[in-house]
């Protein structure tokens, strides 16, 4: 997206300064003529622009990132606060060495990596309805953002009650008990609630790529004889791959904080905790400064490597950095 | 398409439509009409109450401390928004319209900013909130959301900033205007739907949100509706909440179901425009 905009800001500057109508082609920056007066104030007045939300968003994030790293190689802990000591990285062997944040970790992973393959397909399934249907287009969408839309606790809440005995009308439908007193039962209701929370956002997306597919490729696909589902994986998913990295990228990023729905549903209770849960509990419940920070860091590196990971393997495609080819 | 027109083709559409909206709408259906069902027919597991009431409603806005959360809701989402849409739209008009140096690190730190663990900064921002006295207060709320909010706000902002046709304003300013008329006259009007679809984007995020509100609240006075729902007792502690918790719900749904229902092409614009076009 900067890249497209780095251009037509120098186009409209040219313009506006009268200069000659040499507009390079190159992106934005490289090139340095001296500065007219006019294009000094326009970066002047750029710059303004932008600091205010610069700066608070670098207040917020940036510095409590550094001071909660600072804080993690302390020990901490607000109920015994004489004994704050600088002790190196001992939280992290602490934390490392801990069976409680593996599990969180595992938990974590596996609700990511299931939830975001679900929705992918789902929300592929749902951003083509959105697209392609025929009767009450508008009834659809508008359900479809009702999940979106709604505050995750209350979602969470309704899937509390559909699954718990007498007040649900889900509870009975796999015979025995309560679903979720039960690990692997709990883990699957948190997914289920999950899903239907985000895969209206993941389809929305979706369907932004999918506008992106020119209607003449789909009917010269056709005239040559493709069927519905040769379009979909040969004309289809390849123009649609940059929407469907952002989204899946997005997704992932989001479902691994993974937190309303846990703390709703299970308190984290039978080992249903995610990292998020974990680290709240240390800091909110234990009130230990260091080691809830420790795992904050330890969450914000994971999250780095996910992003890393993505922007790596899929190079090109990842927002921020595309060439601008997409109109 | 014009083979696929065909009744068949639609009662298919028609078919998945109806499974798309029965999948969105039922979780959303039980939580209301659990709300108005009476203590004696809650536990029946009927989707349809047998017997209405709207006493959960009443026991609800009887206790101060629903009252007070939505207050704290309603009053920290729209300030945050106000403030987030304000500072991002300033940002992403500067980000659409002019050259200045920083701007493609602006839109990198904002795209971080947007996937962060939140988490993350719970327990620092907790810390320092206590030190500088605005823990458990509006602002110790506002903060965070206008931060979180910031970076989606610039996104949707710079699309719709992108397909103002810029050009109207030079033409009116042939037309005589001044460069203040022309922005106020022209500009304005049309950048007036993107700025009003983006906020209600803002406030959808900052009112749905969980865990800022839990953590970095600790008593009634700035304690969000999610937050309180959570840590929701009854009218008495030997009440059961399930109704109340569940007509609370209710109440803090409903201004999201409006939202969608009359501003749902928009929201769709909003959200496809700036997440994927960027």
């Amino acid at each position: 997206m900067s890249t497209n905009a780095a251009p037509t800001g120098a186009e409209a500057a040219v313009e506006k300064t009268g200069q000659r109508a040499s507009v390079p082609t190159q992106r934005g920056g490289r090139r340095k003529p001296p500065l007219s007066e006019n294009k000094k104030a326009e970066r002047k007045l750029g710059l303004l622009l932008c600091a205010p939300a610069a700066l608070v968003m670098v207040l917020v994030t940036a510095y409590p990132i550094i001071y909660s790293f600072w804080l993690s190689l302390q020990r901490y802990d607000l109920r015994f606060p004489d004994q704050r000591e600088f002790i190196g990285l001992e939280n992290y062997v602490t934390v490392l060495s801990n069976e409680f944040w593996w599990t969180a970790f595992g938990v974590t992973t596996l609700i990511t990596v299931v939830t975001v393959a679900v929705e992918l397909v789902l929300g592929m399934g749902l951003a083509i309805i959105m697209h392609r249907t025929l009767v009450g287009r508008g009834l659809v969408r508008t359900s479809a953002l009702i999940p979106y839309g709604i505050v995750t606790v209350v979602a969470a809440f309704s899937w509390r009650y559909a699954w718990t005995p007498g007040t649900g009308y889900l509870a009975d439908l796999f015979s025995d008990g309560a679903p979720l007193t039960e690990r692997a039962s709990a883990l699957a209701i948190i997914m289920l609630a999950e899903i239907w929370k985000t895969t209206p956002f993941m389809a929305l997306l979706l369907m932004a790529g999918l506008a992106l597919v020119p209607e003449d490729l789909l009917k010269a696909a056709s005239t040559d004889g493709a069927t519905a589902w040769q379009k979909f994986t040969k004309v289809m998913l390849p123009v649609m791959k940059p929407a469907i990295l952002v989204a899946l990228l997005f997704r992932t990023l989001d479902a691994f904080r993974v937190f309303d729905n846990i703390f709703v549903l299970t308190a984290g209770g039978n080992e249903t905790s995610s990292v998020s849960m974990l680290a709240y509990n240390n800091l909110l419940r234990g009130l230990n400064l260091g080691i809830g920070s420790t795992m904050s860091v330890l969450i914000f590196i994971t999250v780095a490597i996910i992003a890393f990971v993505f922007v790596k393997l899929f190079g090109t495609a990842a927002p921020g950095s595309d060439d601008g080819e997409r109109r | 398409m014009a083979v696929e027109t065909t009744t068949r083709a639609k009662l298919r559409w028609g078919l998945l439509d109806v499974l798309v909206v029965v999948f969105a709408m039922v979780p959303v259906l039980w939580i209301a009409s659990l709300s108005f069902k009476t203590p004696a027919t809650l536990t029946d597991g009927n989707f349809i109450p047998r017997e209405w009431t709207l006493d959960n409603y009443r026991t609800i806005f009887e206790t101060d401390q629903f009252v007070r959360a939505l207050v704290n809701s309603i009053g920290i989402a729209l300030i945050a928004t106000l403030i987030a849409v304000v500072l991002g739209a300033m940002a992403a008009y500067a980000i659409s319209r002019l050259d200045f140096p920083g701007k493609r690190l602006l839109v990198g730190v904002s795209l971080l900013i947007a996937m962060f663990p939140q988490v993350s900064l719970v327990s620092p921002l907790f810390e320092i909130e206590r030190q500088l006295k605005i823990f458990d207060t509006w602002p110790g709320l506002i903060l965070p959301y206008i931060t979180f909010a910031l970076p989606l706000a610039i996104y949707t902002l710079s699309a719709f900033f992108k397909q103002i046709p810029w050009d109207l304003e030079k033409a009116a300013k042939m037309d005589g205007a001044t460069q203040g008329q022309a922005f106020r006259r022209v500009i304005a009007p049309l950048a007036a739907p993107g700025l009003f679809t983006t906020a209600i984007l803002v406030f959808i995020f900052c009112w749905n949100d969980f865990l800022f509100a839990i953590s970095l609240t600790s008593t009634e006075r700035s304690r969000t509706v999610p937050a309180a729902l959570s840590f929701f007792t009854g009218a008495s502690q030997f009440e059961d909440p399930t109704g109340a918790i569940c007509a609370a719900a209710v109440v803090i749904t409903v201004p999201i179901i409006l939202f969608v229902l009359f501003f749902q092409r928009r929201i769709v614009s909003g959200l496809t425009s700036g997440a994927v076009k960027g």
